[in-house]
C-alpha cells in the first residue's frame, strides 16, 4: 500500500512540482510584492499599505478600469449568454443544411484573436470599412468605431458576440443531452413550443448556462488581447480595461509592485463573485435527481 | 414507417427558419469573406475614387476585380512570417508533445492509482485552473528573467511540460471509463505500472490525447500574451505576435494585412474541417461534464 502511495505521486509529480513552482510559490510572492516597491531591475523595497492606498485614494484610472471591466462583464456576459441559447435553440431544429448553418455561426469563434483584431480593425475602419460602407449605403453615417466614445467599448462587446460559437456548442451539446422523453410527455398534456421551450429545454439547460456564465464571468475581468491590440485603452481610457491598466502599470511603467497589488484585488474581486454565483445557483440551477 | 416525431416542424416553419438563419448568419461570415476579398485587392479597389472622403457599399466590392495574389507574397516577405511560421510550428510541437504526456501522466495517475491526499490535491489542481494569470504573472516573469529566459522562448516551453489542469481532467474521466481488468492483466504479468501506462491505457485513451493535442496546438497557435512578455528578439517572434507587430508598423497596408490574417487562419480552419468531429466532441465534453 505504502509503495502504491509512492507510486502516485510519481505520476502527479509533473502537476505536483509544475504545481509548486509556476503556481503556489509565485502565488505567495505576489502577496509579498505587494507591499513593496519593485521595478524588476533593484530588489522589492517594503512600503506597507503604500501601494493599496494611491491605488484606492489617488488613482482615478484604477476606479475607471474597474468601471470599465465591470460593465463589461455585465454587459458582455448576459448578451453573449443570450445569443449563445438563441442561437443553439435555432440550431437545434431539425431542418435541411442545419449542419452548415452550424459551421456558420461557428467559424468566426476559431478564428486566432490576432487575426480576427486585424479583421476587425479594417472593417470598423470608419472611412473604407466595410461597416460604415454599409452603413452609408443606407444612408447612415457610422461613427469612427474604435476610436470614438462610447463606440469603441461597445465595438469591443460586438466583437466578443462574433465568437460566440464557442459556447454555443457547448449549449448545443446540452441541448442534445435533454431526453427526448420529457418532450413527448409534454406534446401529450397538449404544450405547445413556447411553452415546452420555458417548462422543459431551458430548466434542462440551466446547468451548462451556469458553466459558461461562470468561465465568462472570470474570463471577463481577465479580458485584455483586444483591447490591448485595437484600443490600447482609448479614447479617453473608455477601454482602459483592468487587465489592461495592470499590464500598462507592470511593463510600461515598471510598477511591478503596485500591479501586485492590482492583480490581488483582481483575484478577490473574481474569487467573491464566483463564489457569490454559486451561492445563487441552488435557486435557478436544475439538477436531475439532485445530483 | 418512421414515427413522426413531436417536434417536427411545418413546412412553414421550416422557411422561416431558414430565412431567420441566412439573416443572422450574414454578420458572422461577412468579416471572413471580407477579409479575404481585401487579401486579393489592389490599394485602389479598396481606397475611394479621387472626388470622394469615403466608401460606400456596393455588392460588386465583394469580390476583387483582378485577384491580386502578389499581396500574399508581399505580406509573406514584409512580415517575415516564414520565419514566424518556422517559431511558431517550433514551439506548437514542443508543447503539444509537453503537455499531452505529461497530462496524461498526472490524470493517469490520479484516475487509476490510490495515495493519500488525493481528494485535496484534485480538488486543488481544479481551483487552479480558475486563478488569474495576473496574480501569477509578475513573479514567474521576475524569476524567468533572473534564470536569464527573459528573449528566449524558454518561458513558452517549459511550463507545457507540467501538466495542464483542464487536460488532466479530461484525460481522468476517460482513464476511470476504461475498464480495470486490463490493467489487472498487465499487472499479473508482471509489468510495471509506467508499462501498463504507456502500453495499455495510452494506445486506448488516444481519442482524449487527440482531443488534448488539437487544443494545446491551437492555444500555442494562438497564443499571444507569452510571446508578449517574454520575446524581445523579432528572430524568435510566432505568427501570432508578428502578426500583431505587422499591424503596428504596416496598419494602413489593409490588403497585405488581411493576407497576412488570412494566412493566418487558413491552417486552422482547414484544420476544423479535417477533424471537425474532434473540434466539436473536445469542445462539448468541456461544458457538459464540468
Amino acid at each position: 500500500m505504502k509503495r502504491e502511495g509512492l507510486k502516485g505521486y510519481l505520476f502527479i509529480a509533473p502537476w505536483l512540482i509544475g504545481f509548486f513552482v509556476f503556481v503556489l510559490i509565485p502565488f505567495i510572492a505576489s502577496i509579498y510584492l505587494a507591499f513593496t516597491d519593485f521595478d524588476i531591475i533593484s530588489s522589492p523595497e517594503w512600503v506597507g499599505l503604500d501601494n493599496y492606498k494611491r491605488l484606492f485614494f489617488d488613482d482615478p484610472v484604477f476606479w475607471k478600469s474597474l468601471g470599465v471591466t465591470l460593465k463589461y462583464a455585465l454587459i458582455a456576459v448576459p448578451l453573449g449568454t443570450v445569443v449563445g441559447v438563441g442561437l443553439a435553440l435555432l440550431l437545434n431544429l431539425d431542418i435541411r443544411g442545419i449542419r452548415f448553418y452550424r459551421t456558420a455561426f461557428y467559424l468566426p469563434s476559431i478564428v486566432p484573436m490576432v487575426a480576427s483584431c486585424a479583421v476587425f480593425s479594417w472593417v470598423l475602419n470608419p472611412q473604407i470599412g466595410l461597416m460604415n460602407s454599409i452603413l452609408r449605403f443606407i444612408g447612415i453615417e457610422g461613427p469612427a468605431w474604435l476610436s470614438s466614445e462610447p463606440w469603441a467599448f461597445y465595438s469591443l462587446v460586438m466583437i466578443s458576440l462574433w465568437s460566440v460559437g464557442g459556447s454555443m456548442i457547448i449549449y448545443l451539446a446540452g441541448l442534445k443531452n435533454i431526453p427526448m422523453s420529457l418532450y413527448e410527455a409534454a406534446v401529450v398534456d397538449g404544450a405547445n413550443a413556447w411553452h415546452r421551450t420555458i417548462h422543459i429545454t431551458l430548466p434542462m439547460l440551466t446547468p451548462v448556462i451556469f458553466f459558461n456564465v461562470i468561465m465568462g464571468t472570470i474570463n471577463a475581468f481577465q479580458y485584455f488581447a483586444q483591447a490591448y491590440i485595437m484600443t490600447q485603452g482609448g479614447p479617453e481610457d473608455s477601454t482602459s480595461f483592468y487587465a489592461l491598466y495592470l499590464f500598462k502599470r507592470a511593463w510600461r511603467y515598471l510598477d511591478m509592485g503596485y500591479a501586485s497589488a492590482m492583480s490581488w484585488i483582481l483575484f478577490i474581486l473574481v474569487m467573491s463573485i464566483t463564489v457569490l454565483l454559486f451561492k445563487t445557483h441552488k435557486k435557478w440551477v436544475h439538477y436531475e435527481n439532485g445530483s | 414507417m418512421k414515427a413522426r416525431s413531436p417536434l417536427e416542424l411545418t413546412r412553414k416553419q421550416k422557411w422561416l427558419t431558414h430565412a431567420i438563419l441566412i439573416l443572422l448568419c450574414i454578420p458572422f461570415i461577412m468579416p471572413l469573406v471580407w477579409m479575404v476579398s481585401t487579401s486579393l485587392k489592389s490599394n485602389e479597389d479598396i481606397f475611394p475614387k479621387a472626388e470622394q472622403a469615403a466608401v460606400t457599399f456596393s455588392v460588386s466590392s465583394l469580390f476583387p476585380r483582378e485577384p491580386q495574389w502578389k499581396n500574399y507574397q508581399d505580406a509573406w516577405q514584409t512580415g517575415p512570417f516564414a520565419l514566424y511560421l518556422r517559431n511558431t510550428l517550433f514551439l506548437c510541437t514542443l508543447n503539444v508533445i509537453g503537455a499531452v504526456f505529461s497530462s496524461a501522466l498526472v490524470a493517469y495517475g490520479f484516475a487509476r492509482i490510490r495515495f493519500p491526499g488525493k481528494d485535496f490535491l484534485f480538488i486543488l489542481l481544479i481551483s487552479s485552473m480558475a486563478l488569474p494569470r495576473h496574480v501569477t504573472m509578475i513573479p514567474m516573469f521576475t524569476v524567468f528573467k533572473a534564470l536569464g529566459w527573459y528573449g528566449t522562448m524558454l518561458p513558452l516551453i517549459v511550463p507545457a511540460f507540467f501538466a495542464n489542469p483542464f487536460y488532466v481532467f479530461l484525460l481522468r474521466q476517460f482513464f476511470q471509463t476504461i475498464p480495470s481488468n486490463l490493467a489487472e492483466a498487465g499487472t499479473i504479468d508482471g509489468a510495471s505500472e509506467f508499462r501498463i501506462f504507456s502500453q495499455i491505457m495510452l494506445p486506448l485513451a488516444k481519442p482524449a490525447l487527440i482531443t488534448c493535442a488539437l487544443f494545446q496546438f491551437l492555444s500555442t497557435w494562438n497564443d499571444f500574451f507569452g510571446p508578449l512578455l517574454y520575446l524581445n528578439d523579432p528572430q524568435q517572434y510566432t505568427v501570432a505576435y508578428g502578426l500583431q507587430q505587422f499591424m503596428g508598423t504596416h496598419g494602413s497596408e489593409w490588403t497585405q494585412l488581411m493576407a497576412a490574417a488570412t494566412l493566418f487562419t487558413l491552417p486552422i480552419i482547414i484544420l476544423f474541417f479535417r477533424a471537425q468531429k474532434v473540434f466539436i466532441r473536445g469542445v462539448a465534453t468541456t461544458g457538459t461534464t464540468g
